[in-house]
């Protein structure tokens, strides 16, 4: 009350002397509750009573999960031995975790399958090739990407080719002694040609390039004017010279032994499938989405059929369409290679998922770039390719690589078509009764596991660190 | 051909087959497309009749009239080996479509507990949730699945060594628990409670689930029309108190009513027509298990497996979502008085759903198309029964994977078009 009525006036001091201060007092510490780690413990783990429950449960959660799994995965793991006698509890008189030597007894038949032994140091040069191309690839800041960009997708899939089946393809014949034997008879094919000896082949490709040429020359021609005859005529000609140049490096005899495919496996089938389903459905994906977005009506109805197909369907019904169906369709005499068919399949599959990713990026594109790429006199092609097909494609990377995980992760699914990939070969390595032991299956699954995790979580995060950088770049 | 066109459209002098014609373009395209489509599907169609009579394999629909002469371990409607492939079909489909409708609605009561769980302010339940959703992510499906069969659920004990669950058990070791800790004031009274409920009515062995089955008796059916009966007075319930807020203000407690409704209703009518259903209780006889029904251990590992693998992935949808919803939305909304309750029911789902719904759809379909995965572990689903057993009796490739992807497709569009249809409902009316 008296405060109120009288707030300068305290006893002993009359309001003419009143005290004040030279200099401002240091402000008191805020209350210990209201900041440092005990605001952050309340804020974050014991606030009310419902958080101090969820807190409690979540520790009981990490309690009863995570311990036992450091004891099974490392303490009680037995780490060395020769057979399942190691791993049983009853021989080694105490409980046992992970039986890590089931691992190391099978680790061959996991990274390789039947691939004969003493070529396995293809693979590892498969492998060692395709990390160092792959990894510059990943990093930003390195230059050279174009050149990188075409070892990895161009070169490097016709070496891992060569390198993993041996090379030296039997082909036969090309086009004019395919269409030859069906009408002309066997002009430049040798019959049933010799092991080794294909220059009835070549003879072959040199007359086809000509003739293609020549008609590609001459349509072009006479559709699109004189000036675009030799334009037209030099493009069909790099391009099946490439081709030449693949089929010729696939052909040469190198002296490796050849190994079939069934004797293929595990991870060196997983990477093979993923690899080559990301690699082949990029170029057809982006086909795809510019077809999807094309104005004229047949292109765009058959790309959409062909994407909500393909989609709309599960990937299994997809690889049984491509091992039971396909070979019903193709001429008799053909007969694929199991994992070619499974290869196929996954092809198909990826481009359609690829062609919707790609189309975003597409849609992402403002209209005034096209309309500042027409405004420069460019065709729709080179729009496409130096304008929009750039920036819509840096635009939809991490959508790329999140199709790779999910690709990778759908590998598995060719262990239905007996194609024994990891998991695969990892369930082929159970049945083996030298290693049935309590904790065999734990400890493959654990494995195989931790690889697939290894992966998918790595590229993800790649991925989640790119969108970071592209957005960043986004912003003005 | 450029001087062509800068000079202008004097007649004689205008090239009449020009490529740069983008209708002439686009018509020699179309052409050249649709031959070479009509090209594919006649030399498809030639070899596909020259391999089929060669391999000597017959072709069109009559064989699914045929005896199918397999048995399937779990079937919806009676089934058995005299019947035709066209009832193993449906057998089929109707365990692809049981798998995949439980599978959708764990999935999505995990991915929603997950995905509020990431967005929580406690560390270890944010920590649990992240590990939770990057590790089911990042494991392959078919991997989940063979896991749980291989590795979890053949590892259980036989049926003599069953796990039973039920509330007698549970409640009966809380109070052993209480009162050894000495609160014996509280365990006893539980304990003896506890020992006076019928024995475990729930078990789980290596062949499976064995659960209480119930029996329906005469007069079961005015269970269900009450139950009809009930659903129905609460979707009107809820649309009047929509109403009625809307024009008024007042709220009304719809959804308590409506769970009162439908909880109250059939007990009703249970007691007044006399209690028809009774539930059979599972007892183990010898070596196997009398009465109840059994869930085959193929069921559960898929079924766990998908609500888990797509939990994982509904999570990360709702978490996005629930940040795509501004914090000046709640903000705005705690002005307005609403406690934190209201304002995550009226403001924030409302708004979070509009961005969850498009990619919850496909992780709804991708469960559907997984559910076909089941064939690794044998699952009797339309995948393992049609294009599995019956492609291998009948070599029908072509017929019999045709229908399976025409199946899965129109499950695809079907969805799609329901959920394009609520899309359209619930986006954004700009004015």
């Amino acid at each position: 009350m008296s405060d109120t009525t009288a707030p300068l006036s305290r006893p002993g001091v009359s309001p003419a002397q009143a005290f004040v201060s030279a200099a401002l007092r240091e402000p008191e510490p805020a209350p210990v509750s209201t900041r440092g780690p005990v605001l952050w413990v309340r804020q974050h783990l014991v606030g009310s009573v419902p958080q101090v429950l969820l807190t409690l449960f979540g520790i009981w959660l990490v309690y009863v999960t995570v311990p036992p799994l450091i004891k099974f995965f490392l303490i009680d793991a037995v780490w060395t031995g020769t057979s399942r006698e190691a791993c049983l509890p009853e021989k080694v008189g105490r409980p046992v975790g992970a039986c890590w030597p089931f691992i190391w007894a099978k680790m061959d038949q996991l990274l390789y399958g039947f691939y004969p032994a003493s070529e396995r140091w293809r693979v590892n040069v498969v492998y060692a090739l395709g990390a160092i191309l792959l990894l510059p690839l990943l990093i930003q800041k390195l230059p050279g990407k174009r050149l990188n960009a075409i070892a990895f997708f161009g070169v490097f899939p016709v070496v891992a080719f060569v390198l993993l089946t041996g090379g030296n393809l039997d082909m036969q014949r090309f086009l004019v002694g395919s269409i030859g034997s069906i009408g002309f008879g066997d002009l430049f094919t040798s019959g049933g040609s010799v092991q080794g000896l294909r220059a009835s082949f070549w003879i072959d490709f040199v007359v086809s390039t000509v003739i293609v040429t020549a008609i590609a020359f001459l349509v072009s021609r006479f559709v699109a004017g004189p000036e675009a005859g030799p334009a037209a005529a030099k493009a069909t000609l790099s391009m099946l010279g490439l081709l030449g140049l693949i089929i010729f490096a696939m052909d040469i005899d190198l002296g490796l032994p050849q190994v079939e495919t069934r004797l293929w496996g595990g991870l060196l089938v997983t990477l093979v499938i993923a690899v080559t389903g990301i690699t082949v459905s990029l170029p057809f994906g982006i086909l795809l989405a510019l077809g999807r977005r094309s104005k004229l009506p047949l292109v765009k109805a058959l790309s959409i059929i062909f994407i909500e197909f393909w989609r709309g369907v599960p990937l299994i019904t997809v690889l049984f369409f491509a091992t039971y169906m396909l070979p019903l369709f193709l001429p008799g005499r053909f007969t694929i290679d199991g994992l070619l068919r499974a290869l196929v399949g996954v092809a198909l599959f990826a481009s359609a998922y690829m062609a919707e990713v790609v189309r975003g990026g597409l849609q992402a594109i403002p209209k005034g770039q096209y309309e500042g790429a027409m405004a420069l006199g460019l065709r729709p092609g080179l729009m496409m390719r130096l304008v929009v097909l750039p920036q819509a494609l840096k635009m939809v990377i991490p959508g790329i690589v999140n199709n790779f995980i999910g690709l990778f992760k759908d590998t598995t699914l060719v262990l239905i078509v007996s194609i024994f990939d990891l998991l695969g070969s990892m369930r082929a390595a159970f049945t083996d009764p030298s290693w049935a032991s309590p904790t065999t299956l734990f400890t493959g699954f654990g494995f195989a596991g931790i690889i697939y995790f290894v992966f998918c979580f790595g590229m993800s995060r790649y991925s989640m660190a790119l969108e970071k950088r592209l957005d960043r770049a986004q912003r003005h | 051909m450029s001087d062509a066109r800068l000079s202008g459209p004097p007649a004689a002098s205008r090239r009449r087959w020009s490529w740069t014609d983008p209708k002439l373009r686009s018509s020699v395209i179309q052409i050249v497309l649709a031959l070479i489509m009509v090209w594919l599907v006649w030399s498809f169609y030639a070899n596909a009749t020259a391999n089929l009579s060669r391999l000597g394999i017959a072709s069109g629909f009559g064989f699914l009239d045929n005896r199918a002469g397999f048995a399937i371990s779990q079937s919806l409607i009676p089934y058995n080996e005299s019947m035709s492939y066209g009832r193993a079909f449906v057998v089929g489909l109707l365990n692809t479509l049981l798998v995949a409708f439980l599978g959708v609605i764990l999935a999505t009561l995990i991915g929603f507990v997950m995905g509020v769980a990431r967005l929580s302010k406690n560390v270890v339940i944010k920590a649990l949730a992240s590990a939770y959703v990057e590790v089911t992510r990042n494991l392959p499906p078919l991997f989940q699945i063979m896991f749980w069969y291989l590795a979890v659920l053949s590892t259980l004990p036989g049926p003599r060594q069953s796990w039973g669950f039920g509330l007698q058990p549970l409640l009966g070791s809380i109070g052993s628990g209480l009162s050894a800790i000495g609160l014996g004031f509280l365990g006893n009274p539980l304990s003896g409670f506890a020992a006076g409920l019928s024995a475990p009515s729930v078990f789980v062995n290596n062949r499976g689930l064995v659960l209480p089955r119930p029996i329906f008796e005469d007069g079961s059916m005015a269970i269900l029309y009450a139950l009809v009966a009930a659903v129905v007075a609460s979707v009107l319930i809820g649309l009047w108190a929509k109403k009625r807020r809307e024009a008024t203000g007042k709220p009304f407690p719809a959804f308590w009513t409506g769970l009162a409704l439908i909880i109250v209703l059939p007990l009703a009518a249970s007691y007044a027509v006399g209690n028809p259903v009774s539930i059979e209780t599972p007892e183990l006889r010898g070596f196997n298990f009398v009465g109840g029904v059994r869930v085959i251990p193929e069921f559960v590992s898929l079924l766990l497996a998908l609500a888990i693998y797509t939990g994982g992935f509904i999570a990360e949808i709702v978490r996005s979502g629930i940040l795509a919803v501004s914090k000046g939305q709640s903000e705005a909304a705690h002005s307005l008085g609403l406690r934190s309750g209201p304002t995550l029911r009226l403001v924030i789902i409302p708004q979070a759903m509009r961005v969850i719904v498009p990619p919850l759809t496909s992780q709804y379909l991708n469960l559907t198309k997984n559910s076909s995965l089941g064939v690794a572990v044998g699952y009797p689903d339309l995948f393992a029964v049609f294009a599995g057993t019956t492609l291998n009796q009948t070599g029908q490739a072509i017929e019999i994977i045709a229908v399976t992807m025409a199946v899965y497709l129109t499950i695809s569009i079907v969805t799609s078009m329901i959920m394009g249809w609520y899309n359209k409902r619930v986006a954004l009316v700009e004015r």
